[in-house]
């Protein structure tokens, strides 16, 4: 391989991520794009025999594919929150992980689609919603938002990714397949000051016009449940309720793949227990907002009583719900117990909480969609029965799987950490120091 | 690699690249303007003389089933599908017991919800009236189906079952499905194929714009019940003689067509 000529640590340890791969990370790229390639299978057969082979009905429309979608989307703000909200607050902690976080953002999106793609009675035929869609649908605002959200945040990492590339490309050698990609992608990239100076804008320009397409995204896609006037689905809490899911879930999300990245490409040095010890806090502050948001909803209908909503209601405190619903509530309160135990020391008292919190917001998804669909306002047809079949259990597996790998590909294609992220966050130090001066009381 | 000089280039060009890219905007921004103008002040459709609805005659309706029956095979629905069946709902204790019948179908709403979310407008409302599906468009999302507050829509979930003939619809997959008050025979001068096969007479469909049409007179010579009527869809099937609690359960029990009890 090649030999980095820079003997800067920062871009010796980025190198090292892309370079050195060991026999573990490939038996985990193997296996899981087996069950990639098993899930694709299954898909197949799915579109062969038809969407019969799943557990949904005329009732239960939608099932395990959509909670995906939603769960995928889900996930995709934290990038946003992550790169935009504390670029802009100037939260300098997040240098290290902000280039992980919004390729978690694009690779949910991207996964998300495929989501849709997988639960439509006809894929082959998605461009339809381009071409007929009408403007009054919720779907249509939703493939529009979510649409725009994906390009924008693809463009955002790889706008940020530029400067980096440049350094790799002055790095490996410029006959080498990685010396042409880079070269190709950084874009005549020289660190001038005029360049310098636009790409500063560029970037101010985006964070702030990102953050409301991450919130309309999350918003809409509520939309698609709240605007029926399903008992269960037509609430106006949802559109806020998912994007303080959203954000659950995308900390948590991010959390284990920043604990995998540190374990496996030993970046202790760059992912410092800080990191986590403040992903760690907003997972809390999120868990309780969560909790708050969950009362609310429930106790404004289970108090009003109407019987359509008590029957939602009701299937899932006691009915045929409550194992996913006390299982949900169990993971969260769980998750907030342990992030307030001091004892614990903070990366496995995040990456423990961040796992039951993806577990619980899956759930959560789920818990939304299906329960309102086997109600009688709707069918009751089979009464209300929805059995998760094999293909949808693999599918969704699978999915998961893909997500991962795809993860697993970028890291060895892209530098990971931002270089430049983190040179700037050394020249910041004065910075910050001028900042607190400026607003400490004087003592005379 | 060399940065480009701007200015050099600007001067060589009429038009430089942020002047290209500044007017593509423009266009851009009058082009929707434009459709969106179109849209607004496109004239409305002009109404139809036609207004489809049907009248079910409740006190007429002996449970025979036959107008499922005609109404699978005519419009060769799906298997596990229904557009049209008939649910039973058994009440009170002998020697009071007594079985209601109630047919259902799609109620061809005014203010359709399955129309309003469907993404790719292969659901629509024709001017008659009738909601249809146009199943060359439609993706299969389902966001229809569980958006009917009815529960009268059903999807393909099996494939592979019929290809169609000549005059006879192929089993689509894939697409929603509902009743269409079979407009394929109303446009030839028949009637949809439960009416024409309902041995009671119970089913009466007319024009009910035409103030001389039965299903005018049923409508306004009797007490008329709708399903659901709260839901501001404005449903276009009429019920004579439907029994609150009957349509409660009905709409409850969906297309099971055991009878059930209250």
């Amino acid at each position: 391989m090649a030999v980095p000529n820079n003997n800067d640590k920062l871009v010796k340890d980025v190198v090292r991520v892309l370079t050195v791969t060991g026999p573990r990370y490939y038996a985990a790229v193997a296996v899981l794009a087996a069950i990639a390639f098993f899930g694709l299978i299954v898909w197949i057969n799915q579109v062969m025999k038809g969407l019969d082979v799943t557990g949904m009905s005329n009732s239960v429309a939608w099932g395990v594919y959509i909670t995906n979608f939603v769960f995928f989307i889900g996930i995709s703000l934290a990038g946003t929150l992550i790169s935009a909200v504390l670029h802009i607050t100037h939260a300098e902690w997040r240098r290290p992980i902000t280039r992980a976080a919004e390729a978690v953002t694009v690779f949910a999106l991207i996964f998300a689609m495929i989501s849709i793609l997988v639960d439509i009675g006809h894929p082959e035929r998605f461009l339809n919603l381009f071409l007929f869609g009408p403007a009054g649908s919720p779907m249509i605002w939703d493939i529009f938002i979510v649409t725009m959200y994906l390009i924008s945040s693809a463009f955002y990492l790889y706008l940020s990714m530029i400067p980096d590339l440049a350094i790799m490309r002055d790095v490996f050698p410029a006959k080498s397949w990685r010396g042409i990609l880079y070269k190709i992608l950084a874009l005549g990239w020289e660190d001038t000051a005029e360049q310098k100076r636009k790409y500063k804008k560029a970037v101010s320009i985006i964070v702030v016009l990102i953050m409301p397409v991450a919130i309309m995204v999350h918003t809409v896609t509520a939309f698609i449940f709240g605007v029926t006037i399903r008992p269960g689905w037509h609430s106006t809490i949802l559109g806020p309720y998912f994007v303080v899911t959203a954000l659950f879930s995308g900390l948590a999300v991010i959390s284990v793949a920043l604990a995998v990245l540190r374990k496996v490409f030993k970046l202790e040095n760059y992912l410092k227990p800080a990191h986590f010890s403040n992903l760690g806090k907003l997972l809390a502050i999120m868990s309780a907002l969560w909790l708050y948001f969950t009362f609310a909803e429930f106790l404004t209908s289970a108090f009003a009583g109407h019987l359509d909503e008590m029957y939602v209601i009701t299937s899932k405190l006691y009915g045929d719900f409550a194992i996913p619903f006390w299982g949900m509530i169990f993971c969260v309160a769980a998750s907030f117990v342990v992030l307030i135990i001091k004892k614990i020391n903070p990366i496995a008292r995040t990456v423990i909480a961040a796992v039951f919190i993806t577990i619980a917001v899956w759930l959560e998804r789920f818990l939304i969609i299906v329960p309102a669909l086997t109600q009688p306002l709707s069918e009751g047809h089979k009464g209300g029965i929805y059995h998760v079949s094999f293909s949808e259990i693999f599918i969704t597996t699978a999915l998961l799987a893909g997500f991962i790998l795809c993860y697993f590909i970028f890291v060895k294609l892209f530098p990971v950490i931002s270089i430049l992220e983190l040179r700037e966050a050394r020249e910041a130090v004065p910075t910050a120091m001028e900042k607190i001066k400026s607003y400490l009381h004087d003592e005379e | 690699m060399k940065t480009p000089d701007v200015k050099k280039e600007k001067d060589e060009k009429k038009y430089g690249r942020r002047d290209i890219i500044k007017l593509a905007g423009l266009g851009a921004v009058a082009v929707t303007a434009a459709a969106i103008t179109e849209k607004v002040f496109a004239e409305e459709p002009e109404a139809s003389p036609t207004r489809w609805a049907m009248v079910i005659d409740l006190r007429k309706c002996y449970g025979c089933h036959s107008c499922s029956a005609a109404c699978k095979s005519g419009n060769n629905v799906q298997i596990g599908n229904f557009r049209s069946w008939v649910v039973q709902v058994e009440k009170g204790q002998y020697p009071l017991a007594e079985r209601d019948f109630l047919p259902r179908l799609c109620n061809q709403c005014e203010n359709p919800a399955c129309v309003r979310v469907c993404p790719t407008t292969a659901t629509y409302k024709r001017p008659d009236g009738i909601v249809e599906i146009d199943k060359s468009i439609c993706i299969g999302c389902r966001y229809c189906v569980n958006a009917c507050p009815f529960g009268m829509r059903s999807f393909g979930w099996r494939r592979g079952y019929d290809k169609g003939k000549e005059d006879y619809p192929a089993r689509r997959y894939g697409v929603a499905d509902k009743c269409d008050f079979c407009f394929h025979r109303l446009e030839n001068g028949m009637v949809p194929s439960c009416v024409n096969t309902c041995p009671a007479k119970a089913r009466i469909i007319g024009n009910i714009k035409d103030k001389n049409s039965e299903v005018y007179k049923l409508i306004d010579e009797n007490p008329t019940q709708r399903l659901l009527p709260d839901l501001g869809t404005d449903p276009h099937v009429y019920y004579i003689g439907l029994d609150w609690d009957t349509a409660e359960k009905a709409i409850e029990v969906g297309t099971r067509q055991t009878p059930t009890e209250i």
